[in-house]
């Protein structure tokens, strides 16, 4: 089994997102721990990108801090590597093509291998262009993530069929960002999905309370937040990681049905 | 010259969320049916003609060419078109297209704000509602545009986030577009972006380089020697070039923003100082560090500070039949006192790069040679910039 897939192998995973070095990278560091700690099943690291078009006002803040606080690729490579001697879980950057592309997508892709990560997410790579990093990601063991959206009606079979790692789907229209609603009918396209891949399948966007999360999870294999845990980040700074461990808690405790608070 | 997946050599592409992918394989398959529908073409040239004022004249400048002593100049002037740019071009034809593919709503980038306006004027010619995403910074730069554009009956958006300039603007743009794509088109104001609209906004910029072409034959009986352009994404250089690629003899020459020089980081000459990457939707030159976060880049003109370059560009310089000079905001400054002048016409604070750069080089010139220059637009909204540059605080 490889590693993503052991996220999924024990129930729903959830899978929280941070941006790498919001507000540096020693609180990035706290935060994984207790994510980890807390019952992350899957964790997504941002690299921060000048210009993140596919996100919302929330996450653009993050990847400004981030940089402004001097954060660059190899420093969070070196992040990883000391996180990697005492964390087992999966791991996954989140990124905009030009990173990769720009640090040399081998260079860039041998380091993944080497640090301990397991996966990468490009939302501007869509299924039309992976060939450009789909290679060197296979050549070093790197699983390369697959988007579904909510738009993607014709595509989700094709996609589907190639995915590898988990399949990223887009809850709802626009960028990152919580959202009190989500109407896309979503368990229409997972069951696409499911016909045509053995992969899980987690959703994403939008998901920032446990109630959206169980509900997400009900219908897939997990649930991402990333605009939720940005926010706790945005609000307490260096003091943030506890929180965020509470925030986790009580998501997968959402998604696994222990315990399902009133939507706040 | 395009493969079928939107290639010039390796630039271009399709770099975009997956969320946006149906709505450009639609915006393919309808451009691919309607370049070749003889009733849209009509309807365009219709449009071209009565409305925006084509064909632009090419001019002869005797005053200019006899005081330069070199090269004999011709000046396109599509600062004579209706809004005082090139852009009407593109707009007219993508407006055109959105309303045949059932779109009621059109959203822009804008610069300048130049194509925002074009984008307006269409959209309230044709009936439908219009938002502009402008950098805040240059909604300051060109307060007289934000104006024009509101009084068309469009909402302009103040882009507050990154460097708040075009690349933010177009950032913001494309957000919009993956929240609603069903009744909107974007129409993008440059030869950039992903496929297919490098092409699309090509071919409808690419009316330029035809007239020139069939102009200069009327006027000279043969080809310019050179031809001039100033480029930030590179719409009208494209389209001041198109018919002229397969014309070896002529040279093409793309007149970038240096902003306050290529050895600064205030500069926005993205052949001259970028690599290649990947961003808004392509692969092409891009302004960035080393690891690859986009720069902030600068430039006089709001039109040209665009920290990337249109991917067939990137093409053209890497095959060598392009050549990209560098041009300051104070060579850019002159020239455009200088046109004014000397020819009694006021170019746009961009065109001026193109003028900048042909003072340079027609004086070396031989006086049988001919040259154009490709003016984009008129300089009306930039007088109180340039005022300001020059010290002088005027009142719009």
């Amino acid at each position: 089994m490889n590693k993503i897939a052991s996220a999924f192998a024990s129930g729903k995973a959830f899978i929280p997102f941070i941006t790498c070095g919001d507000p540096d990278l020693e609180t990035t560091k706290a935060c994984i721990r207790e994510m980890v700690s807390n019952g992350a099943g899957l964790i997504e690291l941002g690299i921060p990108f000048s210009d993140p078009t596919a996100e919302g006002p929330v996450i653009q803040g993050a990847n400004i801090r981030a940089l402004a606080s001097g954060t660059t690729t190899d420093k969070i490579f070196e992040m990883v590597t000391e996180l990697r001697k005492e964390i087992n879980t999966p791991m996954v950057f989140m990124t905009y093509a030009n990173v990769v592309y720009s640090y040399g997508s081998e260079r860039f892709l041998a380091a993944c291998a080497r640090v301990g990560i397991d996966g990468l997410i490009l939302p501007d790579l869509p299924y039309e262009e992976k060939e450009e990093f789909l290679p060197v990601c296979r050549k070093y063991g790197v699983n390369l993530i697959s988007l579904i959206a909510p738009t993607s009606a014709g595509r989700i079979a094709q996609i589907a069929k190639e995915a590898e790692g988990f399949i990223y789907l887009v809850s709802s229209l626009g960028v990152t960002g919580t959202r009190s609603e989500i109407t896309t009918d979503l368990g229409s396209i997972v069951k696409v999905v499911r016909e045509n891949s053995a992969v899980p399948c987690a959703i994403g966007f939008g998901i920032s309370t446990p109630e959206q999360a169980a509900k997400m999870a009900a219908i897939s294999d997990g649930a991402i937040v990333g605009s939720a845990i940005i926010k706790i980040l945005a609000r307490y700074g260096t003091d943030a990681p506890p929180y965020v461990g509470q925030f986790v808690k009580s998501m997968k405790q959402a998604i696994n049905g222990l315990h399902l608070p009133a939507a706040g | 010259m395009t493969n079928p997946k939107g290639r010039f050599g390796i630039y271009g592409g399709q770099y975009i969320p997956e969320t946006l992918m149906n709505a450009v394989i639609e915006l393919e398959a309808a451009y691919e049916h309607y370049k070749n529908d003889p009733e849209f073409q009509a309807e365009l040239s219709a449009l071209f003609n009565d409305y925006a004022g084509r064909p632009s004249r090419l001019y002869y400048a005797e005053k200019m060419t006899k005081d330069l002593g070199g090269a004999k100049i011709y000046l396109k002037r599509e600062d004579l078109n209706h809004t005082g740019a090139h852009k009407i071009n593109n707009v007219l034809g993508q407006a055109l297209l959105a309303k045949k593919m059932g779109k009621t709503r059109l959203i822009a980038e804008t610069g300048a704000g130049q194509h925002g306006v074009a984008t307006a004027t269409a959209a309230a010619l044709m009936g439908m509602e219009c938002v502009v995403f402008m950098g805040e910074e240059d909604t300051k730069r060109q307060a007289l545009n934000v104006y024009r554009m509101r009084l068309l009956g469009a909402d302009v958006i103040p882009v507050k986030s990154g460097t708040a300039t075009l690349k933010d603007a177009v950032s913001e743009a494309m957000r919009e577009w993956t929240s609603r794509i069903d009744d909107t088109h974007y129409c993008l104001g440059s030869v950039m972006g992903p496929h297919p609209f490098p092409t699309i906004v090509r071919d409808f910029q690419a009316v330029i380089s035809r007239e020139i072409k069939e102009q200069m034959l009327e006027k000279e009986g043969r080809l310019p020697d050179a031809v001039l352009a100033c480029v930030g994404g590179g719409s009208n250089a494209i389209g001041s070039f198109y018919h002229f690629i397969n014309d070896p003899e002529v040279r093409l020459i793309g007149c970038e923003a240096a902003g306050r020089g290529i050895k600064t980081f205030e500069t926005a000459a993205t052949i001259n100082t970028g690599r290649v990457g990947i961003f808004h939707g392509m692969k092409s030159y891009f302004c960035q560090d080393d690891y690859g976060q986009i720069a902030p880049v600068y430039s006089i003109s709001a039109g040209l500070d665009y920290p990337g370059i249109g991917p067939e560009h990137a093409w053209l310089h890497d095959t060598g039949r392009a050549e990209y000079a560098a041009v300051t905001d104070e060579e850019a400054v002159c020239a455009f006192e200088y046109l004014a002048k000397m020819e009694g016409i006021i170019p746009a604070i961009e065109s001026a790069h193109a003028v900048a750069h042909a003072l340079k080089i027609a004086p070396k010139m031989e006086r049988n040679r001919i040259m154009v220059i490709t003016i984009s637009g008129r300089g009306d909204k930039d007088c109180a910039a340039i005022a300001r540059y020059r010290g002088e605080d005027i009142n719009e």
